[in-house]
């Protein structure tokens, strides 16, 4: 926290925030201590949130609903891991009704053993949980030709980040024995275009999860129940959902989603492909497009920053339109291809003003302005954008997209 | 002699790595595998018997395809992404149009993607036949085939797609780092 931040106007501020956050909700006259007292709710078996919370995924505005994403409204979510619930939803063909005792997984193709799994046999392996984000390779791509995401959520919300339990692909792998000369393992899904991606062998047998279970229980049918493969760090699409059939090859199979899709245009007419890595990304949450600060005073700048190539350093603010920057505090627990929270003490004075955050990860990788991005990739590059994004505060307290 | 020994334990360590540790799930039988693996190479391996024309194509794609994707292929509302013909030189422009023609860059995989994801509403109702007549109209479409031209397992790999060349590794890290600006953090805001 900066110097000034002391404990006597942490109490006043949180106070006045948590006045702000009052104001904003519905009173009820039983909330008065005199009076008779109503006896609340009876125990339930499976809990719902309060029905004061709202926070929802936002739904894109077309009439099939099959097809496209939805966005994890990444303003409204505490700390690093995104309630289930929330989770972004990417979909090709559906959310199919998956029975996970007649599910299957596959493996064969270059193996020593194909080896045929039910869901009951990979609990019984060894399992680990481990906390990882998962990016839609798409994520803030209107920020590359077109600057209309008025919210974090519709700028940012195609990203998510869970506690995943499974098993470790390259112990399948090593079940089934891969042979010499297997480059590659495609992945298929269970949907109903049967989604197939090529994963390099290496990734494979290093960290990749076939997941089962997502923050402490079953993952949701839209996440891939039964079954997923969770990639950490790479672009949320190779992270194949209803996963069925692991196949061990010899070269990509160059499937529509590794070719036409996913990859990424460059101002000289190539594209570049398998580009699986999603670099450092941080986008402050609060305050965010769409907010409005109830007047000058104290505010905690918050947000999310992540890496696929592992830890988050640092995160540093500026509140000068990018001349200074200054380090964040940076939540614990940090962990590798995970959202580190950070946050960051600030009093508004009232002016106009922008702030934005960059993530610098354990790599050195410095997350670079949308300018610098553009300047290398070209205005087609769609896929990819770790830009960062820049917001406005107008003198009369709302947030906007600075570049807008 | 440490040399010897050295290369046994690696034989060793390569025997175990290759020996299943638990033993848990069963060896699938040639059926269930066969069933389950459709696998389409770029170079066409895995391509199923069938064959398909022009002809048949324009029909088919008239009654399954055209209200999504327009009657030449052009795109229509929804989804919007969905154009299928054109865009033959567009990849270097600021409006580039990335359909079959101009930007996919093997022909099998066209026939992959249509046998296994369309049409939309009912993936997985269209037969071989039927999907190499479809993949035969819209490279029809795109100037890339004759009409006369007939698909099948062994002539579909052969084609030659306009933008088999367009397709580059990954580069990145390909920003450089900023100028280092940070400053030392500051008492006060």
């Amino acid at each position: 926290m900066a110097g000034w931040f002391t404990r006597r106007r942490f109490f006043e501020a949180t106070a006045a925030w948590s006045a702000f956050l009052a104001s904003c909700k519905r009173q009820t006259p039983e909330d008065a201590e005199n009076g008779p007292r109503r006896v609340g709710k009876p125990l339930r078996a499976y809990g719902e949130r309060s029905e004061f919370e709202k926070a929802a995924r936002a739904l894109p505005t077309t009439k099939i609903l099959e097809v496209g994403s939805s966005y994890t409204p990444l303003a409204e979510t505490l700390g690093i891991v995104t309630p289930s619930a929330l989770h972004y939803e990417r979909l090709h063909s559906g959310v199919p009704t998956i029975d996970p005792a007649a599910h299957r997984l596959l493996i064969h193709g270059m193996v020593d053993r194909p080896l045929i799994f039910t869901m009951d046999d990979l609990r019984r392996l060894p399992s680990v949980s481990r906390i990882y984000f998962i990016e839609c390779s798409g994520n803030s791509h209107l920020g590359y030709g077109r600057r209309d995401s008025p919210t974090v959520q519709l700028s940012h919300g195609l990203t998510s980040c869970s506690e995943w339990t499974g098993v470790r692909l390259g112990l399948l792998l090593s079940e089934a024995g891969v042979q010499k000369g297997a480059k590659w393992i495609l992945a298929e899904g269970a949907d109903a275009c049967k989604m197939q991606r090529s994963i390099p062998i290496q990734k494979a047998m290093d960290d990749i999860l076939v997941a089962y279970g997502q923050n402490g229980e079953a993952m949701r049918p839209e996440q891939g129940y039964p079954l997923r493969l969770v990639i950490p760090g790479w672009e949320g699409n190779a992270n194949v959902k209803w996963l069925r059939r692991l196949k061990a090859v010899e070269q990509p199979y160059m499937t529509r989603d590794e070719t036409s899709k996913y990859t990424d245009s460059m101002p000289d007419g190539t594209a570049r492909e398998f580009t699986f890595v999603m670099e450092a990304k941080s986008v402050v949450t609060f305050p965010s497009g769409g907010q409005k600060l109830p007047g000058p005073g104290f505010f905690e700048i918050t947000g999310l920053a992540w890496s696929g190539r592992g830890r988050i350093e640092r995160v540093e603010i500026s509140t000068d339109g990018g001349s200074a920057w200054q380090d964040a505090d940076l939540s614990e627990p940090r962990l590798p291809m995970a959202f580190t929270r950070f946050r960051f003490g600030w009093k508004w004075d009232g002016r106009e003003v922008t702030v934005q955050s960059r993530a610098i990860d354990e790599s050195g990788y410095v997350q670079p302005s949308h300018e610098e991005l553009v300047a290398v990739r070209g205005p087609n590059y769609e896929y990819h954008n770790n830009g960062i994004r820049v917001w406005k505060i107008n003198v009369d307290g709302t947030v906007t997209d600075a570049a807008a | 002699m440490r040399p010897l020994r050295f290369a046994i334990a690696l034989v060793s360590a390569a025997l175990a790595a290759q020996s299943p540790k638990y033993g848990v799930g069963r060896t699938p039988t040639a059926e269930e595998m066969r069933a389950m693996d459709l696998s389409i190479l770029p170079d066409g391996t895995g391509l199923p018997e069938g064959r398909g024309t022009v002809a048949d194509g324009r029909d088919i794609y008239a009654v399954r395809c055209a209200r999504c994707h327009g009657a030449k292929g052009e795109g229509g509302d929804e989804p919007k992404q969905s154009p299928l013909v054109g865009g033959q030189g567009t990849l270097k422009t600021p409006k580039p149009l990335k359909t079959i023609g101009s930007y996919w860059p093997y022909a099998p995989t066209i026939w992959d993607y249509v046998n296994r994801a369309m049409p939309l509403d009912r993936p997985g109702t269209l037969t071989h036949d039927q999907v190499y007549s479809l993949v035969a109209f819209l490279l029809r479409m795109n100037g890339v085939i004759g009409e006369n031209d007939v698909l099948d397992a062994k002539t579909l790999p052969k084609i030659r797609m306009p933008n088999r060349d367009g397709f580059v590794p990954d580069a990145r890290p390909d920003v450089e780092k900023p100028a280092k600006k940070t400053v030392a953090k500051t008492s006060g805001s």
